[in-house]
């Protein structure tokens, strides 16, 4: 299999998704002729011309409200949203439009759109163009989400969430798009199915998007003290896989759920009290979560680092499940 | 502008103007007695403008409304029973008795939706408007909005890529000079002519309560839309009822109610048919018949059953379980 960069993956499900449907279109500012302001729209105006690559004027709420609209008129638009901190400017198309057409309208309509947009830390970016906002999305009825953490996984969930017929919220992390890793274009991953990316015997870390990676740094250093950790990739944060999950914690009967977001009413909120509800007696410890602190995300790279979630922090928390829930 | 619209023509707006206003007095008494829940706001007043646009659309067009939208699915040719049964909240809705009032879509009549939040029609209509012109459709996008979504932020985003990118779209903008329950002009410093002019989008200013004159202008502009680029249609017109149904509408004085009574755009109509020499027996035809129709669909709308929960819960997704 070729490698390939996760950047060029999400490009590659671009073309693919548009040479496979002729009323896939990209949308978003600076998305045509700039190629995206983090390229990954690289090249799509020459392969399709701008009837359907389309740059827009700053204008997030209109952008994302036109997207449902078009939408409803038999397109299936694919929008940037340059940094996910913006998307607060259309929180009524993705709220109150996307998501309730077809409930609301009696199942009359689909909204088969794509919502792109990058979410994370990491580049000194400030508290503005950092933010991990994906909690508001899955309490939302009506969208659903997804988070690669992979060139593979961004590849095959937007060619999903492109063929999808609702509407589909997509997040990148910017500090992932020159992440190199193994690619197949045959490879599916469908909407609302985890990976197991490590099995072990005694924890389970339950993580997405770039917190995976962490999480797998820390499974092999704790291998060191005798600590066997399993770590499940959500891929889809709405709906997401909790048979995985379920499964996983029957086995291993401890669990750390890791996210990049702020932990206060986070996604690991949900998770940690699903599987209370769920698989309670399979637990030897309560579920711990790791997740950002309750902080705008921070400028100064010496403010950042101490932010930012540390493979210690997701250890810490490991051990701590492995005492029984004792730190 | 054409000249003025044939005796037939007028006939057939009339008939729709009163299809609008039966249907809304029977929803005065529905709403009084408890038969439609939630709130409804009524567009008695304003038929001109909904009947006048929607005789200027074809098939092919698609419409966005807004809260105030029962008279434009019903000049667009929702199915009667179908509008009833929604606002009454029962199974055989259009909705499926999941939206309402201000939810109310006819995918196959190009009804993209009423829409619960002011002003958010117009970017659906614009994006509708741009698929129109992506897939070469040939068709128009129309929304209708009040003067008080004229303060809102994406009336104007949508204006200037409408503009820019000379999109197949009509705004019609239904001016009843009040924005819920404040008087416009307290609320917006420019005018809609101003804001066209700024964006290079012509715009036309027309009596919303003279029908024959809605529905030239409309046919004109939406003419012209289709291949030229977005057009405005502002039409002044009168809210008679409140912002919704049971508002005693204390802020507004009786001289400006009444005077809205004897601009009544259905006795206007009247008027101006009977000048053609149509005799009134025909219009009191048309008003029997409209009466009978609305009369059964209330029927209808009683007999039907209350939606089925799991059946909704069903379609949050698209096939697929939703997750609890």
């Amino acid at each position: 299999m070729a490698e390939i960069r996760y950047m060029e993956a999400i490009n590659r499900a671009l073309q693919d998704g548009m040479a496979a449907d002729e009323s896939v279109i990209v949308m978003g500012e600076d998305v045509a002729r700039a190629g995206g302001s983090f390229k990954a729209t690289r090249g799509l105006l020459d392969k399709f011309g701008a009837r359907r690559v389309i740059d827009t004027p700053i204008s997030e709420s209109t952008i994302v409200s036109a997207a449902v609209g078009a939408a409803m008129t038999g397109l299936k638009p694919v929008v940037e949203i340059m940094f996910m901190d913006f998307v607060t400017l259309a929180m009524d198309a993705m709220v109150n439009q996307a998501a309730k057409a077809r409930f609301m309208f009696g199942g009359q309509f689909n909204v088969p759109m794509v919502l792109r947009t990058p979410h994370g830390g990491g580049l000194n970016a400030g508290p503005q163009h950092s933010q991990c906002l994906e909690a508001w999305f899955a309490h939302v009825p009506g969208l659903k989400v997804v988070c690669p953490s992979n060139p593979q996984d961004a590849y095959s969930l937007l060619r999903a969430a492109i063929d999808d017929p609702d509407p589909v919220v997509f997040i990148e992390h910017k500090a992932m798009y020159g992440k190199r890793g193994e690619f197949d274009a045959t490879v599916v991953a469908p909407i609302g199915k985890a990976s197991i990316v490590r099995p072990g015997r005694d924890v389970t870390i339950v993580t997405y998007g770039s917190t995976v990676h962490t999480a797998l740094q820390v499974a092999k250093q704790l291998e060191a003290e005798n600590i066997d950790i399993e770590v499940i990739d959500l891929r889809s944060l709405q709906p997401w896989d909790e048979a995985t999950v379920y499964e996983s914690v029957t086995r291993t009967h401890r669990v750390v759920v890791v996210h990049e977001a702020v932990k206060s009413y986070g996604c690991g909120a949900e998770i940690a009290a699903s599987i209370t509800e769920n698989v309670f007696y399979e637990l030897d410890a309560p579920v711990m979560r790791v997740g950002s602190p309750f902080m705008p995300v921070p400028f100064a790279t010496s403010l950042e680092a101490q932010y930012v979630i540390k493979p210690a922090d997701i250890a810490d928390a490991v051990r701590a499940a492995m005492a029984g829930g004792r730190q | 502008m054409k000249k003025n619209t044939d005796s037939q023509s007028l006939l057939s707006l009339y008939r729709t103007m009163r299809l609008i206003r039966t249907a809304e007095s029977s929803l005065i008494k529905l709403f009084a007695d408890s038969e439609i829940p939630g709130f409804i706001h009524l567009s008695i007043g304003q038929e001109a403008v909904a009947a006048g646009v929607m005789s200027a659309l074809e098939e092919r067009d698609t419409v966005a409304t807004n809260h105030r939208g029962h008279g434009h699915v019903i000049a667009r040719g929702m199915d009667i029973d179908l509008f009833f049964k929604e606002l009454m909240g029962k199974d055989g809705g259009i909705c499926r008795g999941r939206g309402g009032s201000m939810h109310v879509a006819d995918r196959s009549k190009g009804i993209l939706g009423a829409n619960g939040i002011v002003g958010a029609g117009i970017p659906v209509a614009l994006g509708s408007a741009l698929a129109h012109s992506v897939r070469g459709t040939g068709g128009v996008a129309a929304v209708f909005f009040g003067d008080g979504a004229m303060a809102e932020g994406v009336l104007h985003e949508s204006l200037n890529m409408a503009a820019l990118w000379k999109l197949p779209i009509l705004f019609v903008c239904e001016n009843n000079g009040w924005s819920e329950f404040s008087p416009t002009s307290e609320q917006f410093v420019a005018a809609l002519g101003d804001l066209g002019r700024a964006f290079g989008i012509p715009h036309v200013l027309v009596d919303g309560n003279n029908v024959d004159d809605v529905a030239m202008a409309a046919q004109e502009l939406a003419g012209q839309a289709r291949t030229g680029g977005p057009r405005i249609l502002e039409c002044k017109t009168h809210r008679i009822r409140g912002h919704f149904e049971g508002d005693s509408q204390k802020y507004r004085n009786a001289e400006e109610l009444t005077a809205a009574d004897g601009l009544d755009p259905l006795r206007c109509a009247r008027a101006l048919i009977e000048q053609r020499g149509v005799a009134a027996a025909v219009m009191d035809g048309i008003d029997a018949e409209v009466e009978a129709q609305v009369a059964a669909s209330v029927l209808a709308g009683r007999a039907d059953r209350q939606p089925d929960f799991a059946q909704a819960f069903a379609d949050v997704y698209t096939a697929t379980a939703a997750q609890g």
